[in-house]
């Protein structure tokens, strides 16, 4: 489903926190359809960039183009525009506490669609079946584990139909086997649906299973230093960082 | 159980030998510390530290030879050896002292001199009121659209928080009320009835509770109760990552979570201040009957001195009252940083803000209704 047309595009960005760079001068393309992994070590930037990426923070400068619009020069109704054709899965799920998983789902649709009750559970009920949660659907986020957390996120996140999902740090805290199905799920809906990923995370196993295409970023250099797919910074010895990331073997001189 | 450790110390030409023996964990090292070093003082250059008979070493134990290592150097000993140590004892000896080696220095915070630590508190202070005014616009400006598009507001979730703020407030306010009433009542009666004015504590009551320990009382057990739940339940959101998935939803969590709160606070707030009047003048009632004077004498004089301007005064007070509750509560959620005692901070601080603008606003009111002549 990977389409040459770019879905997301950062130009020049300098991000960060109090007109602080963490990361700068950065640019990179996400294509249509494609599993787009941002990875690096811990402070290196990954959540910054991601929380730039969907609008949570402003750039310092820069643009951050989805889907042929600036996100960074949009006013208050554009932005709200841009961020319906994007869902997000936060790293602790996010759910929102006093509702049901269901009513979790059906927040975004009731907000932004007029469409009757019945098929707004429909939809919500669709989407809870695509993550496998549709037997959990009235529970309260507080019943659930912490993957099936993360799959109602998904699922929430999928609400509106968006063309671009992000997810942070989708396997934290969960077993291998749990992990493994959630890589599953958005491998099977990247390729049925044809919904572009941009994943942050550090787990090396869903990195190999599921990216296209994966950028790593560095603290000390504040921006990339590998770009490619995941065999190519896996068999590239002269990016020793990159290298030594996807082997498991540690920087020369660190014990 | 492994022994507790214990040392034997020798001394001869070559130098002092000190043998160690037992358990070098925590509880061993620090016991050992304090035998061991005054023996130290021996004018000998060499010494030898024979842990042959040590049954037990961890980090605590390693760290407690390194120390003794240097103590000894510090106390002229030119040449330290030790013996017979096992070998993975030996490695975590060898470990502890190369952190000994590396420079954290780079890692530690600057301490700041006093005038740096004020500087830097007044800067927060002015950021977090810069951040306090301009929560305030954004909200100002959510209230003027919902109100211009009542549709939009999210009455179920209003309705849900005149419930909880308004109606589960209902008996403290009463209780509360009831005894200011009462007590003020007994109060004023004992200096008036040495005048034979006893029935005149109607009026005092009256006139006390409409203008301003009704509204006062109100505000301040709503700020406790209302504005502290509001910063917990906005500022736990905040934490678990829920008002950022608002945001990229494309919901405005002004709009979604602040405006239904205020809306239903200064609702309720002029309701809960009717009620507390009444039961204020109700304590006030009982004292004034159980003085001999009917109910009705009670009655006839308070609504005979407490005019309809002095009622509404209060009640404006109120509806002003609301906002400050709801929106300190609020935007001290909102303001809420991350770590465990984030959300403890916003609730203390929502609640210390509320009462502070309380009490600037009753004294606001005070002088424009003087000035008015109400």
């Amino acid at each position: 489903m990977k389409q040459n047309q770019a879905a997301i595009k950062v130009e020049n960005l300098f991000a960060g926190y109090n007109n602080i760079p963490v990361i700068e001068n950065i640019n990179f393309e996400v294509l249509k359809g494609e599993i787009f992994v941002i990875i690096g070590g811990s402070g290196c930037g990954k959540s910054t960039l991601l929380k730039h990426m969907i609008g949570l923070l402003p750039p310092i400068s820069g643009n951050i183009i989805i889907l042929g619009e600036n996100l960074s020069r949009s006013d208050r109704k554009e932005k709200k525009s841009i961020l319906q054709k994007i869902g997000v899965a936060f790293q602790s799920g996010a759910l929102f506490g006093s509702m049901t998983v269901m009513e979790n789902i059906m927040l975004p649709l009731k907000e932004f669609t007029s469409l009757p009750y019945p098929v707004l559970e429909d939809i919500a009920f669709l989407k809870l079946q695509l993550v496998g949660l549709e037997k959990n659907a009235f529970l309260m986020p507080d019943e659930l584990s912490g993957g099936m957390k993360k799959r109602a996120a998904l699922a929430r996140a999928m609400a509106l139909d968006p063309s671009i999902i992000f997810l942070d740090e989708p396997s934290a805290g969960l077993d291998p086997v749990t992990s493994a199905g959630l890589d599953h799920l958005v491998t099977d809906l990247s390729s049925s649906l044809g919904i572009t990923f941009v994943i942050v995370t550090h787990e090396l196993a869903s990195i190999n299973a599921i990216s296209d295409r994966i950028i790593m970023l560095e603290k000390d250099a504040k921006g990339i230093i590998a770009a490619g797919t995941p065999e190519q910074l896996k068999n590239d010895q002269t990016n020793p960082d990159a290298y030594n990331f996807f082997n498991r073997t540690i920087k020369k001189g660190e014990k | 159980m492994k022994p507790l450790p214990n040392f034997n110390f020798s001394k001869d030409e070559n130098g002092a030998v000190i043998a160690v023996k037992g358990k070098l964990d925590a509880k061993g090292a620090s016991r050992l510390m304090k035998a061991v070093t005054p023996k130290i003082f021996c004018n000998s250059p060499n010494l030898v530290l024979d842990l042959e008979n040590v049954s037990y070493l961890d980090t605590a134990g390693a760290s407690f030879i390194c120390h003794l290592e240097r103590f000894c150097m510090s106390r002229g000993v030119k040449n330290i050896s030790i013996v017979n140590i096992k070998h993975e004892y030996s490695n975590l000896v060898n470990l502890v002292r190369d952190i000994r080696e590396k420079d954290f220095s780079d890692q530690i915070p600057l301490k700041l001199s006093f005038v740096e630590t004020k500087g830097k508190r007044f800067s927060d202070a002015l950021y977090e009121t810069k951040e306090f005014i301009s929560y305030t616009g954004e909200i100002t400006w959510a209230l003027i659209q919902s109100f211009l598009h009542p549709k939009k507001i999210r009455w179920t979730d209003t309705f849900l928080v005149a419930e909880r703020a308004g109606v589960d407030a209902l008996p403290i306010v009463a209780l509360i009320s009831f005894i200011v009433g009462l007590v003020m009542a007994f109060q004023a009666a004992i200096p008036m009835k040495m005048f034979g004015a006893e029935l005149y504590v109607a009026d005092l009551i009256g006139i006390a509770m409409v203008r301003e320990l009704g509204p006062l009382m109100t505000a301040i057990v709503l700020a406790g109760r209302s504005s502290s739940a509001f910063a917990a339940e906005i500022g736990t959101m905040r934490i678990n990552e829920e008002i950022d998935a608002l945001t990229v939803m494309g919901l405005d969590p002004v709009k979604f979570l602040i405006v239904p709160r205020i809306i239903a606070s200064t609702v309720i707030t002029p309701l809960l201040t009717i009620f507390a009047n009444l039961m204020g003048m109700l304590g006030g009632a009982i004292v004034i009957t159980s003085m001999g004077y009917p109910i009705i004498s009670y009655y006839n004089e308070i609504v005979s001195f407490v005019a309809w301007n002095d009622f509404a005064g209060g009640l404006i007070k109120c509806f002003v009252f609301g906002i400050l509750i709801a929106a300190t509560g609020c935007i001290r959620g909102y303001q809420t940083n991350s770590g465990p005692s984030a959300v403890g901070e916003s609730t203390t601080r929502a609640v210390v803000t509320a009462i502070i603008l309380i009490a600037l606003f009753d004294g606001i009111f005070s002088i424009i209704y003087y000035c008015l002549g109400i």
